[in-house]
């Protein structure tokens, strides 16, 4: 079964690309509009990887990421940011983002990342 | 005896008293007081209260009244015995405020009031003027006596006589009465020139009274017998007379001018003082204790009808003792002049510094400054004693010299007794009033002078004989000498009486009805506590303090470093290790310096006061720690200015950064925020166009991510235009195109372009178009820009199944206001201050994408256009209200 990848990103049309990507390379991909529905849809869909924006609406990227690492079941859920470039890649990482993507980004360079993540 | 040997004699003594003046004068000058300052110098120039009255008239009292003479010597000796309760503060009070006369310190009491000084001189000259008279008759008498007995010579002319003495006095008392001014008014030349005759005329007194009692009664025992005899001691004492002259004689010793001068004025330090208690009442026993006997031997040997004042002199004369005669007549020349020539001094003073000085100040007030005063004061002085003079001698002319000598010197005393309860008062009553003083004096004054003075020159002279039976205006109860129906009383006790009464009442009622001024209030104050702490240079007794105690207290004034050193030293010089001298007077005093040069004397001397518990602070300390401190505060003052820019100038700084970190972290907010909404579309815009360019996608696929980079990269754009638009408006940069224009017609235009927004909804918009016929004049394209901006964010926000939009409008006072309501759920309170602000993230789960900058942009344009946008709260749905003029008059640069 295809591995399953959560994307949490509010830009319609930048969730619809990443979607398209990764469904293409064959992940099993769902989205989150809305930060506040983020954790559930972790817990229940126990995704293998997720990808965050940084900034949302409602709960931000970074306040996921701290819930998620404080929670003994998703401590080790690998958690890929897209960000903004450089400026809040300090506090993400102690939060405890795995690794950073910057927007604009190459669509390359994003699969790239989603493979290594996922060991492939 | 030759009349000339008399007046040579005079003139010998007056030369050897001229004599001792000078040179002690000259030792003063230089500064060598020593003896000068003895006690027995003070207590000697007492004596001047021993007149002639006293030398010559007292025998003639005991000789026509017995032992009631007696009464003159027990009231001076009762003040002096009871000095600690009186005497002391009056001595205390005149060195510590320099006082010069009664008059001064009657007036310094009460306010530095002249008109008080002017009442009290005039008292003092018309109660002084008889018995200037008195001396003069008795010198004059005493010459008469002397002439009459020496064969061949001739008849003594009275009237030249007195002329002369009078003369001669003047001329010696202005010699060195006013020879130089003397800021505490003092004559120590005079002062012992006085001493000198007091001396003479005890010895004169005793020398008599011996050859009386063993020369010729035979001895002790034959001279009590002889007294028993006379029947002069069997008289009943009449208790009501003997209490008012001990009365009189009491208040005398103290209200006299000239016994003022000498007892207040002349004085050098309290200890004379405490010597004379004792000393005086000795030298008053001395002169008393041989009238007695001359009065039984002059009224058993000299012919009836020889006048018993005289018989000091007459009874030597009469046996045939010239020497002794001769030096009792230098004692009556002495007791005389001394009295004359102090009285005067001290009534010139008076003169002088009351009336004379204030008046000359007062009429020739522009030269005051260039002329000499001094020169002014000392020939003011000199007129009034010749005028002092001449009116003793006028009353002496006029009265015709026939008065007996005692009756004239009473009434005088009690003229002067009416200055007593004002002093009396004002030494110890800190209620005591100006007004009060006045009233007392002047109603005292009165009752004396139609009750005593007046009647005392007979019936039909001064007072008519209808006043003495019938009563002024002939009313019966102001009988001069039955006042308010009070007969048969002994006239002088009368008139002592209700003067005495009246003139009490009158103090005491003007007093408690005034209310007395500032300088009053500090100077009763002053007077009535002389004692309490005070200002003089008082010597720390040894205190009951704590050497702890004074170190933390020197400690909080001089600091830790220098107390320590301070005490440590005094600790050596004591003998003793450590930091804790003995609190010994030295250590007190050089304590109180050295904290004066910091606190200030008052302070210093008030802290230490507090802590040695000596005495409580007084008034004036208080008021001079009062002053120190508002020299204190009033430096603080300045440092606290100074302080209070300095903060406030601090504050403006942190202020300033305050701001500047504030907009420096809105700047990197805001780049920020840009950044994302820069990178936002970009992103999209890259991945799809990578996603194209791939080339193996559906046709339908490839119109729908072509039509994405198309609406991303518009938005792009609108989000370019807006942040330039932004930034022209923020920085007034706009150029307004300033128009009539139709707002129906901005409203059609701005809804036609809303309707991009989310086309695919069925908006509902209501509107009143018959309200909306208004022509403004403003900028029609930027107001439409912003009623696009508020129907977009309506039709993009608003949640409503049935989206609906209500456009109202309504005119007042020259204004239009255009409000938006939606039917959706509105903005939550927290955020409505935000919205308009650059960017704003409302934490809503429905926002949906958007630059953010649509209202902060609306918000700068109503500016430039004059008027406002905001948001009404509390209308169900999102509502927004656009305030905007009717008439745009001029460009807002």
């Amino acid at each position: 079964m295809a591995q399953h990848v959560l994307l949490v990103e509010d830009e319609p049309n930048i969730a619809e690309a990443i979607r398209f990507l990764l469904s293409r390379d064959g992940w099993r991909v769902s989205h989150v509009a809305v930060g506040d529905l983020a954790l559930a849809q972790i817990r229940s869909d126990r995704p293998d990887l997720v990808i965050l924006d940084h900034m949302l609406p409602g709960l931000s990227g970074i306040e996921i990421v701290e819930a998620i690492r404080a929670d003994p079941d998703l401590a080790a859920l690998p958690v890929l940011m897209l960000t903004a470039r450089g400026r809040d890649r300090g506090l993400a990482e102690r939060a405890g983002v795995d690794r950073f993507i910057a927007k604009p980004f190459a669509n390359a360079d994003i699969l790239a990342e989603v493979r290594a993540m996922m060991g492939r | 005896m030759p009349f000339n040997l008399l007046v040579t004699a005079c003139l010998v003594y007056v030369l050897i008293l001229f004599t001792v003046a000078f040179v002690v004068e000259r030792r003063a000058r230089a500064g060598r007081l020593g003896w000068l300052r003895s006690p027995v110098v003070y207590t000697l120039s007492l004596s001047i209260y021993c007149t002639a009255w006293t030398f010559y008239g007292a025998v003639g009292y005991a000789a026509r009244s017995g032992l009631e003479f007696l009464t003159i010597y027990f009231g001076p000796t009762l003040v002096f015995v009871g000095w600690w309760w009186l005497l002391r503060k009056l001595v205390r009070i005149g060195r510590q405020y320099r006082v010069t006369s009664i008059a001064d310190l009657i007036s310094s009491r009460f306010g530095k009031s002249n008109t008080l000084g002017v009442i009290v001189t005039v008292i003092a000259v018309v109660a002084a003027t008889p018995y200037i008279a008195l001396q003069l008759q008795s010198v004059v008498l005493s010459f008469g006596v002397f002439a009459s007995a020496t064969e061949g010579s001739v008849a003594v002319d009275a009237g030249r006589t007195a002329f002369w003495v009078a003369v001669g006095l003047a001329f010696f008392t202005i010699l060195f009465g006013t020879r130089n001014l003397d800021v505490k008014e003092q004559h120590h030349g005079i002062v012992t020139a006085i001493a000198v005759e007091a001396v003479v005329k005890l010895v004169a007194l005793v020398a008599v009274g011996s050859f009386v009692v063993w020369g010729i009664a035979g001895g002790l025992s034959a001279i009590i017998d002889k007294i028993d005899a006379s029947g002069l001691t069997a008289g009943a004492v009449q208790p009501g007379r003997w209490a008012g002259l001990i009365f009189l004689s009491a208040a005398a010793v103290i209200t006299l001018p000239r016994m003022f001068q000498v007892l207040v004025v002349e004085s050098d330090n309290e200890d004379q003082l405490a010597s004379a208690s004792w000393a005086f009442p000795f030298y008053l026993l001395a002169m008393s204790l041989f009238i007695m006997p001359i009065a039984v031997v002059g009224l058993d040997r000299m012919p009836s009808g020889a006048n018993p004042d005289m018989f000091v002199l007459t009874l030597p004369l009469a046996e045939g003792q010239g020497a002794l005669a001769m030096l009792a007549f230098l004692g009556g020349f002495s007791s005389a002049t001394s009295m004359v020539i102090v009285e005067s001094i001290a009534l010139a003073t008076m003169i002088s510094n009351h009336v004379v000085i204030p008046l000359w100040l007062r009429l020739r007030p522009a030269e005051a400054g260039g002329e000499d005063l001094r020169a002014v004061v000392l020939n003011a002085r000199r007129l009034a004693i010749v005028a002092v003079l001449a009116l003793g001698y006028g009353y002496y002319r006029l009265s015709g010299g026939s008065a007996a000598l005692a009756s004239i010197g009473l009434i005088a005393f009690l003229g002067m007794a009416q200055v007593l309860p004002a002093m009396l008062g004002g030494l110890f009553w800190r209620g005591a009033t100006r007004t009060g003083a006045i009233l007392g004096l002047v109603t005292g004054f009165t009752v004396w002078a139609y009750a005593s003075f007046l009647p005392s020159f007979g019936p039909g002279a001064a007072l008519s004989e209808a006043v003495f039976q019938g009563g002024l205006f002939g009313i019966g109860w102001l009988r001069p000498q039955a006042l308010f129906g009070t007969e048969g009383m002994d006239p002088l006790v009368h008139a002592l009486f209700w003067s005495m009464t009246l003139n009490a009442l009158a103090f005491c009622l003007g007093s408690l009805l005034t209310f007395p001024g500032p300088v009053e209030r500090l100077q009763g104050a002053a007077f009535v506590n002389v004692f309490q702490g005070g200002s003089g240079p008082q010597r720390w007794a040894r205190g009951q303090v704590e050497p702890e105690q004074l170190l933390a207290m020197a400690q909080r004034i001089l600091g830790e470093e220098v107390s320590l050193a301070l005490f440590e030293a005094a600790a050596r010089d004591q003998g003793k290790a450590g930091f804790l001298p003995d609190p010994t007077p030295a250590f007190l005093d050089a304590l109180e310096a050295r904290l004066s040069g910091t606190v200030g004397a008052a302070t210093a001397h008030a802290m230490l006061s507090q802590l040695v518990g000596r005495a409580m602070v007084t008034v004036e300390d208080l008021m001079a720690v009062a002053s120190e401190a508002a020299q204190i505060m009033e430096y603080s003052a300045r440092l606290e200015t100074r302080e209070s820019e300095l903060t406030r100038t601090a504050g403006a700084l942190r202020e300033a950064n305050e701001k500047l970190q504030q907009l420096s972290v809105q700047k990197d907010a805001f780049l920020s925020q840009i950044s994302h909404e820069l990178r936002t579309p970009m992103t999209s815009i890259r991945a799809f166009s990578e996603i194209l360019t791939e080339g193996v996608l559906p046709a339908e696929q490839v119109t729908r991510y072509g039509r994405i980079i198309h609406d991303e990269a518009k938005r792009l754009t609108r989000l370019l235009d807006d942040l330039l638009d932004l930034s022209v408006l923020e920085n007034g940069m706009v150029q307004l195109n300033l128009g009539l224009a139709n707002l129906h017609q901005m409203l059609e235009t701005a809804l036609t372009a809303a309707r991009q927004t989310r086309p695919e909804r069925n908006f509902l918009v209501t509107r009143d178009p018959a309200s909306e016929a208004i022509f403004l004049r403003t900028d029609a394209d930027r107001l439409t820009q912003v009623f696009i901006n508020l129907i977009s964010n309506a039709r993009k926000y608003c949640t409503a199944d049935q989206p609906e939009l209500r456009i109202s409008l309504r005119q007042r006072g020259g204004k239009l206001t255009v409000d938006f309501v939606d039917n959706g759920k509105g903005i939550p309170k927290e955020s409505q201050s935000l919205i308009f602000e650059k960017f704003a993230r409302l934490s809503d789960a429905n926002r949906a994408g958007g630059a953010g900058l649509g209202l902060a942009i609306c918000r700068e344009i109503m500016t430039s256009l004059g008027g406002s946008v905001a948001y009404l709260p509390g209308q169900g749905g999102a509502a927004f209200r656009v305030t905007v003029p009717l008439r745009l008059e001029k460009l807002a640069a």
